[in-house]
């Protein structure tokens, strides 16, 4: 049977790969004693399923995982015996049950979005956004390969309503297999310190979002 | 001043710029954290070399358990940073922090210090120096620097480090640190001075005081004879051993990032009754202590409740010596076989590998079966007392390879006292041999995988007197091995001879290597357990700069009535015992396992108390019935 689980990834969990995050959350059900499914083969693994990467120091509250295990269980049940057993940093937001043939996670996702916190003196933030979107193309190097950024920002806007006395943007980026944006990289085009700003993702779209 | 505030906010910035940022948060599951403002004694725990590392210390985990079980203590952890995290560091002139509330480690009462291996010295320094704490104890006032505590098997030979820490844990940890918090807490509120805490931590069974002594040379160098400064001081200073092993951690802090050994550990048994002549570990954790089994089983299955872990490793100096290893092995896999637990038994001995062992062994083949022959020839190993028949070495080998394993590895040692090239050339021809009979079995999918390193002598051991082999006949027999073992299937590494010089005289220095340690450090020393950082100049600097040279420490051939500078230091394990076994080893007389007969090494005199109070089957000595007599019969 499999359920999707979304939870949220703070604290120092929000330096953890996603390889290490897969090895946290087998390690988090072997201590709850929920009877995970294993891979067939030489080297069984626990069938967990991460829905999309998070770049280490994000944070977030919409990380999607899903699990296989081999016994009916309600959800109620998994969900409490989960509870006592999460480390600091993870936190679960939901969990249902899905249909056991539904399409992978990674299959699905379309977009993540995200809410950035930048630096106190980040002036004509609404200039730069105004610019930085009038371009056709914004071509930038990651890990010596060329790609175009600008097709992968689907929508960025500054928020209205701040929670912080520090200036927050929301910002939607594609994120499908071999076209995902990352978020640090509109924040080097847009002139703004990534290592000063909390980056944190929202949600995780696995159906095509809304714009607005 | 740095705030624990201050510092999260700072690792804010730092953290996005470094790589694995994991290493230095804390937080994961299993961490403890206390109230700072309540708890009455603190304690940092550092392990000299980065968090991959020093997370899978078994010993770090032990204590951390222990410490923080009582209520008026707590231990917080901290690791060296990776040289991108110190230059962030010192560009923030942020100090080093522990991983549970970032406090600095110039916050804490006491600090321990895990000396596993001479290796982390310059790293010591460098911790020390991060946290804002001079390197010198003589430098340091009591009042308003942590207390510098060391322990682990090199400072069985504690003198090379004797200028930088306070107070150093001579044998094993677990009640003596209960015993220190006593004499720290009682000396904290009537506060005197820092000498009169050392002189009290003088009088606990296990703790030696460097500066309660000094030591004298003689006109040629060599070392005369140690010296009290204070009448109080105990010499010898008798290393500390817990009678029976406390029952094992099981709440293991379960890392987020991967890290060396990303397993729970479990030691089966303590010490080991083999007596190979050049095993430093094997000599100083006598005596030997089995653990239940049901003890151990219970343990991990604690362990899976607690933490998680897929893996557990069973840990000893020679597991297949483990009285009921066989019992053990088909237990656990009865229980845990369809719970996806693998369980690692590292150090197997050949002559005690059966085919029993191998078929309860089967989980897990891909990583290839470990095997350490030591040497190529009958001779050799008769030489350094571990006398296994080449029959038997190539019957083991062959049941391996039938019973499902593709790589086995081995593991030598070149440079050993009388060695000769025909000696090298027969571990070549050990591992060719090796790997045609597994062609022979399983055909081109045998591999044999070869590990060479070259012996360095210890400190406490019967090759503590003997030279290091030359440079030069160091690189020739790598030189052959190299042409020799170049064959597909077959896969050799060996170790830079420069880096078993740096071993060598740290193992076996005497107090003026504090000072080479120390220049060294300054001239950028750090990290010398890693190839990349390992930088012999400034150590050649350094040797230089004080006057002393090298190839005293390493090359010279010590005569047996000569003072050594850790003779003040008792294993146990008497000087005449060590001296005999030399003889021994040069007549090529061999000692058979201890469990089947006592030598009298020492430790039973010394210890007849601890094994009265233990009886039956936990050691592996003989009983100890009434006082006198036994101990009269051991002596003679």
């Amino acid at each position: 049977m499999r359920f999707r689980i979304t939870f949220s990834k703070t604290e120092a969990m929000r330096y953890t790969s996603n390889l290490d995050l897969n090895r946290t959350w087998g390690r988090i059900f072997q201590r709850a004693k929920l009877p995970v499914a294993y891979s067939q083969g030489y080297n069984p693994r626990p069938k967990i399923s991460l829905a999309s990467a998070l770049p280490l120091g994000f944070t977030s509250e919409g990380e999607i995982l899903d699990v296989w295990l081999e016994q009916d269980l309600q959800s109620d049940e998994v969900l409490e015996k989960l509870q006592k057993t999460l480390p600091l940093g993870i936190r679960i937001i939901n969990i249902e049950p899905i249909e056991d043939k539904s399409p992978k996670t990674q299959k699905l996702i379309t977009a993540s979005e995200y809410l950035l916190t930048l630096p106190e003196n980040a002036p004509h933030l609404d200039d730069r956004i105004h610019k930085l979107l009038e371009q056709e193309h914004i071509i930038r190097e990651r890990r010596g390969k060329q790609y175009d950024l600008r097709p992968l920002i689907l929508a960025i806007h500054v928020e209205s309503k701040i929670n912080s006395n520090r200036p927050q943007i929301t910002l939607l980026l594609k994120a499908q297999e071999g076209a995902t944006g990352r978020p640090d990289e509109v924040l080097k085009e847009l002139g703004i310190d990534p290592s000063y700003t909390k980056i944190h993702r929202k949600k995780i779209h696995l159906t095509s979002p809304a714009l607005n | 001043m740095w705030s624990p505030n201050k510092i999260k906010q700072t690792l804010e910035h730092i953290l996005p710029t470094v790589q694995k940022p994991g290493r230095y948060v804390g937080g994961e599951y299993n961490q403890i954290i206390k109230d700072w403002n309540t708890i009455q004694t603190k304690v940092a725990l550092v392990f000299p070399d980065i968090y991959d590392l020093g997370m899978s210390n078994l010993g770090m985990t032990i204590l951390y358990d222990l410490l923080n079980q009582r209520e008026d203590v707590l231990a917080e952890r901290a690791y060296a940073p990776w040289v991108d995290m110190e230059a962030a560091m010192q560009t923030a002139g942020m100090p080093l922090y522990s991983l549970e509330t970032k406090h600095p480690l110039s916050n804490f009462d006491i600090i321990g210090i895990s000396l596993p291996y001479e290796t982390l010295y310059t790293n010591t320094l460098n911790i020390m120096n991060l946290a804002g704490i001079p390197i010198k104890a003589k430098d340091r006032d009591g009042n308003n620097f942590p207390l510098i505590v060391a322990g682990g098997h090199a400072t069985f030979n504690p003198e090379p480090m004797h200028a930088f820490i306070d107070a150093f844990v001579i044998g094993e940890g677990e009640e003596v640190i209960f015993e220190i918090l006593d004499v720290y807490q009682a000396w904290k509120k009537n506060g005197k001075t820092k000498n009169a805490l050392l002189l009290s931590l003088s009088k606990i069974w296990g703790i030696y005081i460097p500066s309660l002594y000094k030591a004298h040379y003689l006109k040629d160098g060599t070392f005369s004879h140690i010296e009290k400064t204070a009448k109080q001081a105990s010499l010898p200073i008798i290393k500390r051993i817990v009678p029976k092993l406390p029952p094992p951690t099981t709440k293991f802090i379960v890392p987020f990032i991967d890290i060396v050994h990303n397993r729970a550990s479990i030691e089966i048994m303590r010490g080991c009754t083999r007596g190979c002549r050049f095993c430093h570990a094997g000599m100083v954790t006598r005596p030997v202590r089995e653990r239940p089994v049901e003890e151990i089983i219970q343990s991990i299955d604690e362990i899976i409740e607690n933490t998680g872990f897929e893996e557990i490793g069973l840990l000893s100096l020679s597991s297949s010596d483990y009285t009921h290893v066989v019992e053990l092995v088909e237990k656990l896999r009865e229980r845990y076989l369809h719970k996806h637990l693998s369980i690692s038994l590292p150090s197997l001995r050949i002559e005690t590998v059966t085919v029993d062992l191998m078929d309860a062994l089967a989980s897990d083949r891909r990583g290839g079966f470990t095997l350490a022959p030591e040497a190529g020839t009958g001779r050799m190993r008769r030489i350094i007392n571990k006398p296994v028949p080449m029959e038997q070495i190539l019957s083991t080998t062959r049941e391996i390879y039938k019973h499902g394993w593709n790589t086995i590895k081995l593991y030598f040692m070149i440079g050993l006292p009388s060695e000769t090239l025909d000696d090298v050339q027969a571990i070549a021809d050990l591992c060719r041999t090796i790997l045609h009979e597994g062609h022979k079995i399983i055909g081109n999918r045998a591999k044999v995988h070869i590990g060479v390193s070259t012996f360095v002598p210890k400190v406490h051991t019967p090759f503590q007197w003997v030279p290091l082999d030359t440079i030069e006949r160091i690189r020739e027999k790598q030189s052959l091995l190299k042409r020799k073992l170049h064959n597909p299937g077959l896969k050799l590494n060996l170790n830079k001879p420069e880096e078993t010089y740096l071993e060598a005289w740290l193992s076996r220095g005497d107090r003026r290597i504090s000072e080479v340690i120390a220049i060294a450090w300054k001239n950028g020393a750090k990290f010398d357990a890693w190839k990349e950082h390992f930088n012999f100049q400034a150590w050649m600097y350094a040797f230089a700069a004080v006057g002393l040279n090298p190839s005293f420490y390493t090359h010279r051939q010590r005569s047996i009535d000569e003072a050594l500078p850790w003779d003040h230091i008792s294993t146990a394990v008497r000087k005449k015992f060590l001296a005999q076994d030399y003889a021994w080893s040069k007549s090529g007389k061999t000692r058979i396992d201890c469990r089947e007969k006592c030598y009298a090494c020492g430790i039973l005199p010394t210890f007849a108390d601890s094994r009265r109070e233990n009886p039956g089957d936990s050691w592996k000595c003989p009983e100890v019935k009434n006082h006198r007599n036994r101990i009269k019969a051991i002596n003679s």
